[in-house]
């Protein structure tokens, strides 16, 4: 165990971004996230306890969504790091921005009208390469990437951390600093440690299990698919235009779909998409033939379609 | 509180997951910051800082409703929510709830309890559902103080009297009958038949928790928490899997198939063995003015291993055969090929079965009603179904197969033929036996394993998932 997160190297928390429970999900309603007791309540803590949030779950459930909504309605600016195979110090930290080092190192050279200092320890005027490594390594030279940047900023931030799940297991251990000191220690530099602690959502499809490490320093969310009764406020929230029936059988016809064996369950984005469609189509009121019909935009897998039109009976041949 | 706390994190390590220090100090600060008259806040608080996985899931769930299942007002025992006829203590064991009756108008008989909660159901009125489903526990269920059980027996006949049935076909037609005449289409029927059978199982639910709550009393926390304790769905053993469990195992598959594979597709893409790529390196050095200083290799290609699968699908051993044949296809883009023979005493191809299926699941149904493994009694024969394989189907075996052998070598005193798998060695490029035994039976009774463990390269126990998913990450 590294340093003991939870006890003496406890970051403070700042002064509270909400007051309770109560008031994240007010707040996150009037900012169009319908959010349960249960994400509410994870959003609250990690607030006052100061921790990042580990967001897990299917595809298309909000996890994303989630921290955008907490920047807008907390009035910060989102630093988004998007994660991908590959993805390592100099695009999740920072990085020397060594093309203005070096041209900083030929400027003194040309200003000098001289390229024999490096031989002499006290150069010419008394320039000594102590002195130009000095400047080169300061933050002048410095390009900050997303975690670095969130960390410097002085105006209230949240960052995003997406899909962790991609990069591997080795490149997880660049972000644990970040996650439990809210620092990030550059060795030419010294530790650069947050003036304000933001908020840190990482967000998982689960593809693969994460370390230890990272899951100890984070408080946990999963994010499933929402019940019948939320379901139906979020249609009736994010579709303009829908009737209050046709929602109400867009869930339920969702819910039904996501009790059937498939390879893909139909996510909130594509219960959104369909109720779109579905209003575009100008339709009140869901019959078999019109669900059938389009069907494709909820499933998208050819097997399943076909075993949802079976199990829900919506062949032809049924419509009265 | 922070008593009840510490009880909490250990009955969540004995069930299995791993709680670490930290983590039980952040569920301490985190609990101050909720009230503690909101037991749901308490419950999320408790399952952001305390579970890491969505698979614990269900054992912290089991285990916040025991240790935390008396808090709260509306949780308290023997409210005045409960609506207690004096003469019909006789079933409450526990002699709570007595003189607390609001007496007037309570039900006398099962019929009547279900004609209201009916009513109530209909209603969508939740409050009255749950007194409906304490007030049948205290009626029906007939507990007795002090028996170290889990309650699933109350459950049942409580349920019995309730008849959830035909409170389920009543509200269909009622769901029928606000149609206005109209008759309803199979789509709508259908929705009305999940909307009722969804509330049913809050009924349930509702009836487990008044339950469980009554247990907690009599026994204490700790004591009860030991009973119900489930094992982690990794961790259930294929052989004496309930029906409940296998269908948590078969839920828990398929997300652990995505993630072996993205695994094992990582692994082979990052091996940096490739052969030098002159072309390229020297393309690259261009840039460098002709010092190859930035090496460029050819993508490694690793060779797929080929896979042969036989399979023992009689009774005892059938459903871990059936989840490593489910396995082992879901990954059959990271195989060259793969082959499975099923056997019981006669043996049977079945690889066309799960070529020709979409769903694996549908697959292994088929194995199980049209493979011909039946040779002569039913029971298992080992050295006839192995005879038989190397007859018609060992010429096939090349130096690239792996040979997979499930099953537990209990041979019901038959010939071994062991020599066939002692020629299977020489002609394939490993051969395993996975035994979902535990190791200390092997040998024991008609078990031969050792026999035939002797001519392969390995004999492996594999009794539940999580061993099964890190033989499979080593094989492919």
């Amino acid at each position: 165990m590294s340093a003991p997160s939870g006890l003496l190297g406890f970051p403070e928390p700042g002064p509270a971004r909400f007051t309770g429970v109560a008031d994240v999900r007010r707040r996150l309603a009037d900012a169009g996230y319908l959010a349960d007791d249960g994400i509410a309540g994870v959003v609250h803590l990690a607030d006052r306890l100061a921790k990042p949030v580990l967001v897990e779950g299917p595809a298309g459930t909000g996890k994303t969504e989630l921290a955008k909504s907490v920047a807008r309605v907390t009035g910060s600016r989102l630093v988004r790091l998007q994660c991908y195979e590959g993805l390592d110090e100099s695009k999740a930290l920072y990085e020397w921005n060594y093309r203005k080092q070096l041209l900083r190192i030929q400027a003194q050279q040309v200003i000098e009208g001289d390229d024999r200092w490096s031989a002499d320890p006290a150069g010419p005027r008394g320039v000594t390469w102590h002195d130009v490594e000095e400047d080169i390594f300061s933050e002048e030279f410095l390009l900050a990437r997303p975690l670095l940047s969130a960390i410097r900023s002085t105006e209230p931030v949240v960052l995003l951390i997406d899909e962790v799940d991609r990069v591997e297991l080795e490149t997880e251990a660049l972000l644990l600093e970040v996650l439990s000191e809210y620092q990030v220690s550059i060795p030419e530099l010294g530790t650069i440690t947050a003036t304000r602690i933001p908020m840190v959502f990482l967000t998982s499809n689960n593809t693969r299990e994460l370390s230890e490490a990272l899951k100890r320093r984070c408080l946990y969310l999963h994010l499933d698919y929402p019940t019948l009764e939320r379901e139906r406020a979020i249609v009736r929230s994010r579709v303009p235009g829908i009737g209050e029936e046709l929602a109400d059988q867009v869930a339920r016809i969702v819910r039904s779909l996501r009790t059937l064996e498939l390879k893909k369950h139909p996510s909130v984005s594509e219960t959104l998409d369909w109720a779109r469609t579905l209003v575009l189509l100008g339709v009140e009121q869901v019959d078999a033939e019109q669900a059938r019909a389009t069907l494709h935009v909820l499933l998208k897998y050819r097997s399943d379609l076909e075993r949802a039109a079976k199990e829900l009976d919506l062949s032809v041949g049924s419509v009265r | 509180m922070l008593d009840l706390l510490t009880g909490f994190v250990e009955e969540l390590r004995a069930a299995g997951l791993p709680v670490s220090l930290t983590e039980s100090i952040d569920a301490a600060t985190a609990i101050g910051h909720v009230p503690m008259e909101d037991r749901l806040a308490l419950k999320y608080a408790l399952a952001a800082t305390l579970v890491k996985s969505s698979s614990h899931w269900k054992a912290f769930d089991t285990a916040f409703e025991v240790y935390f299942s008396l808090r709260g007002p509306e949780y308290a025992m023997g409210a005045g929510s409960e609506p207690q006829g004096a003469g019909a203590s006789g079933a409450d064991g526990q002699g709570e709830g007595q003189g607390a009756s609001g007496g007037a108008g309570a039900p006398a008989s099962a019929e009547e309890l279900a004609e209201q909660l009916y009513r109530a159901l209909l209603a969508g009125d939740d409050g009255q559902v749950a007194a409906i489903a304490r007030l049948a526990v205290a009626r029906f269920a007939g507990m007795e103080p002090g028996r170290p059980v889990g309650g699933t027996y109350y459950l049942y006949r409580t349920l019995r009297q309730l008849d959830l049935d035909a409170v389920m076909v009543r509200l269909l037609e009622s769901a029928r009958q606000q149609a206005l005449g109209r008759t309803l289409s199979a789509l709508e029927e259908r929705l009305a038949h999940d909307e009722v059978r969804h509330r049913l199982d809050q009924v349930r639910a509702a009836v487990e928790d008044e339950i469980r709550r009554r247990l907690v009393a009599d026994r204490g926390a700790a004591a009860l928490a030991k009973s119900v304790r489930a094992p982690l769905p990794e961790e259930i053993e294929f052989m004496h899997a309930t029906r409940d469990e296998l269908l948590a195992l078969q839920r828990a598959l398929h997300p652990l198939s995505r993630k072996l594979a993205v695994r094992l597709a990582r692994k082979r893409r990052h091996g940096h063995t490739g052969a030098l790529d002159f072309r390229s390196t020297v393309r690259h050095s261009l840039s460098s003015g002709g010092v190859p200083v930035d090496l460029r290799f050819r993508p490694p290609h690793p060779a797929k291993p080929e896979l042969v699968v036989i399979a023992d699908i009689s009774g005892s051993v059938a459903s871990f055969a059936r989840f490593t044949l489910l396995l082992v296809h879901a990954l059959a883009s990271q195989f060259s090929q793969v082959r499975s023979f099923v056997f019981i005493d006669g043996i049977d191809e079945v690889t066309r079965l799960f070529e020709e299926a979409d769903d694996v699941a549908d697959a292994v149904h088929r194995v199980n009603t049209e493979a011909d493994v039946v040779w002569v009694d039913g029971h298992s024969d080992y050295g006839h179904a192995f005879s038989v394989f190397w007859e018609r189907w060992g010429h096939e075996v090349t130096n690239r197969s792996s040979v997979l052998l499930l099953g537990d070598a209990r041979n019901n005193y038959h010939a071994p033929q062991a020599w066939v798998i002692e020629e299977l060695r020489h002609r394939a490029r490993h051969v395993y036996w996975l035994n979902p035994e535990p190791r200390a039976y092997w040998g024991s009774g008609d078990s031969i394993v050792a026999t035939y463990g002797a001519h392969c390269d390995d004999v492996v126990e594999v009794r539940n998932l999580r061993q099964l998913e890190h033989f499979v990450a080593q094989l492919a």
